[in-house]
């Protein structure tokens, strides 16, 4: 409004001053938002950190490696739950991954034109299903029948490798976890692959065809090496999730607080401890070490989500969420 | 006749090799969406099966009881209302406000370090959000049903905003360039004539955006788990609500707060498939509106 010299001429008329007027503060409230919601991620991590300042005081680094918590003897340290929070996630990705891939190849290649939309959104659909719910499922029905009839099977015929111990009655364990994981992050990780795969151009393709190349060779040939570092970053999408989900996993996982090497024994995450907690712990050094717990998850879930960002956002600005 | 055998179209060795291992990963990808379609189909069968016999108008009439066994879900229902209403009103206005700022006014050097904040956001473990909350809003008073909406809120705000951007960018630009070239200024042009185009997308979002959080229990286990059965409106107290309920019964051992856990799944998970269904199949449709 400066910029238009008092003595000019033309008049700014009534409207003319109520466009710039509107014009500036359109823009300021819609600024304010965006700076609100940085200010909001800024205000979680730190908030997270303070909450937890006690117990970093008391413990330090330290804390990552201590495999004792004892809220009897008031000792406390995260190993265990790190232990359970990466061998439950990496159960979920090593079957995810590669039934997240087959599906996501079936939708963009195999499936019959007219039921791709309808089997894609059935697909879309499981991701839609309550975490809670899935973990009642989970500890209701999958528990039991993994508890009966898979768990002793494996333990019987595969039980002199370690990671098949004896069998839980509940069936609640490291291994039920890793699966219900598996159910969540597999629509996730098949959704973004199959977007990427669609995106491979045509000509591609069939040039790759035309060849005589059949579908698979096709896929591996021309597919995989063009989308290779978009599938990883729905892969890591995909884990951060895994890495990050309580709910669910906290009804199935059992609760522990020792490492072993089976699979089917009851522990905790991260997130399971804090969520299994959540009626409040005795002392005020128990609770600042769950905290604690919940800084490292926001720690790790930051990176993860970070490393996938980077990685999409050199295919494609605008994809990455979901 | 050597020669005719020769000749045959019928594939052999190498050939025949390639045909056959490109059959099995043919029938390891349909394989695999039936088996993911089939998880989806034995999950709501089985939830629906369970919830069959608890399921009577005394379910939706009554609040749940303090001994198990009689009780109702009533009081939950109402307070996952009242929740989510209060974290969509939180949640709605921001995100398509910081949207509007991304698409329309912000220069690509300060949109992409606030996209990538979104994004973070997105990504963070909702129990990481509740805890937040807890300590900005719940230590030092009570647990209480608006803490519990704002942690809500801050699991709803990027979704809001995602959505709301991907519309905006459908909005055919020539509409906007003519806007302008009529000498209608920018705030007229996003209020009078961006805003009307996207306002369907907008809103479709905003419904998928409420079915995602519906079941997101862990940001109200720390801010809006500790309440009284009863029905109540009251939203400076911790009101049930169904994730919660879920949550708690399903670590009880007595199978009649289970079955009440399975009636209360099934209402729940019935109103977020419904909902972001019906959404998705809106929104396709109004992209396919936009994109001609």
């Amino acid at each position: 409004m400066a910029s238009v010299p008092t003595t000019s001429p033309i008049r700014l008329s009534r409207r003319r001053i109520g466009d710039r007027i509107g014009d500036l503060s359109l823009r300021t409230i819609t600024l304010a938002a965006a700076l609100a919601a940085v200010a909001l991620f800024g205000a979680i991590v730190y908030k997270v950190f303070h909450l937890a300042h006690r117990s970093i005081a008391h413990y330090g680094l330290g804390f990552l490696v201590h495999r004792t918590w004892d809220p009897v003897k008031g000792i406390f340290g995260a190993l265990p739950f790190i232990y359970g929070t990466a061998v439950s996630s990496l159960i979920a990705l090593v079957i995810a991954a590669p039934l997240a891939i087959a599906i996501a190849l079936y939708l963009s290649e195999l499936a019959p034109r007219h039921g791709r939309l309808l089997i894609g959104s059935l697909v879309e659909l499981l991701a839609a299903i309550p975490s809670v719910v899935l973990g009642l499922w989970g500890i209701l029905v999958l528990g039991p029948f993994l508890a009966h009839q898979v768990e002793p099977w494996l333990h019987r015929d595969l039980g002199f490798i370690p990671l098949f111990g004896p069998p839980q009655q509940t069936g609640a364990g490291l291994f039920t976890a890793g699966l219900i994981l598996t159910i969540m992050i597999v629509p996730i990780i098949a959704t973004i692959s199959r977007e990427l795969f669609i995106q491979v151009p045509s000509e591609l393709e069939e040039g790759a065809l035309a060849l005589g190349t059949t579908r698979w060779e096709m896929i591996r040939g021309v597919i995989f090496p063009a989308t290779r570092s978009g599938v990883a970053a729905a892969i890591i999408l995909g884990l951060g999730r895994a890495l990050g989900e309580a709910i669910a996993v906290t009804q199935v996982i059992g609760g522990g607080t020792t490492i072993g090497w089976s699979l089917f024994r009851p522990s905790d995450t991260l997130a399971s401890k804090i969520a299994g907690n959540y009626q409040g712990a005795a002392t005020v050094l128990e609770s600042s070490s769950l905290l604690y717990l919940g800084a490292i998850l926001l720690v790790i879930g930051l990176i993860t989500n970070l490393v996938a960002q980077v990685i999409v956002r050199r295919f494609d600005p605008l994809r990455g969420t979901r | 006749m050597a020669a005719v055998a020769e000749m045959s179209l019928r594939a052999t060795g190498r050939v025949r090799r390639r045909k056959l291992v490109n059959r099995v990963m043919e029938g390891v990808g349909t394989g695999a969406a039936v088996l993911a379609i089939g998880v989806l189909a034995l999950v709501v069968t089985s939830v629906a099966v369970k919830a069959g016999p608890a399921l009577s108008l005394h379910l939706f009439m009554r609040a749940p009881s303090l001994f198990g066994g009689q009780g109702g879900i009533s009081s939950a229902i109402v307070g996952s209302a009242l929740i989510l209403a209060m974290a969509t009103g939180m949640a709605v206005p921001i995100g398509v406000l910081t949207a509007i700022f991304l698409v329309e006014f912000s220069p690509r050097w300060i949109a992409a370090p606030i996209q990538l904040v979104l994004d973070m956001l997105n990504g963070m473990p909702t129990i990481v959000t509740g805890i937040f909350v807890y300590g900005l809003l719940v230590i030092g008073h009570l647990q209480s049903a608006y803490a519990g909406a704002f942690a809500l809120a801050v699991v709803m705000l990027p979704l809001v905003a995602r959505a709301t951007q991907e519309v905006l960018l459908l909005v055919p630009s020539a509409l906007r360039e003519a806007s302008l070239a009529l000498g209608v200024s920018r705030w007229r042009t996003v209020v009078g004539v961006i805003l009307p185009t996207a306002v369907g997308g907008v809103l479709t979002g905003t419904v998928i955006a409420i079915a995602r959080v519906a079941g997101e229990t862990a940001p109200l286990l720390f801010t809006c788990s500790i309440f009284s059965p009863a029905l109540s409106t009251d939203i400076t107290h911790a009101l049930p609500n169904l994730p919660v309920l879920i949550f708690q019964y399903s670590e009880q051992p007595d199978p009649s707060l289970h079955q009440q856990a399975w009636a209360a799944s099934l209402v729940l998970m019935g109103f977020v498939l419904v909902a972001s269904l019906s959404a998705r199949a809106l929104l396709a449709r109004s992209r396919r509106k936009l994109e001609r």
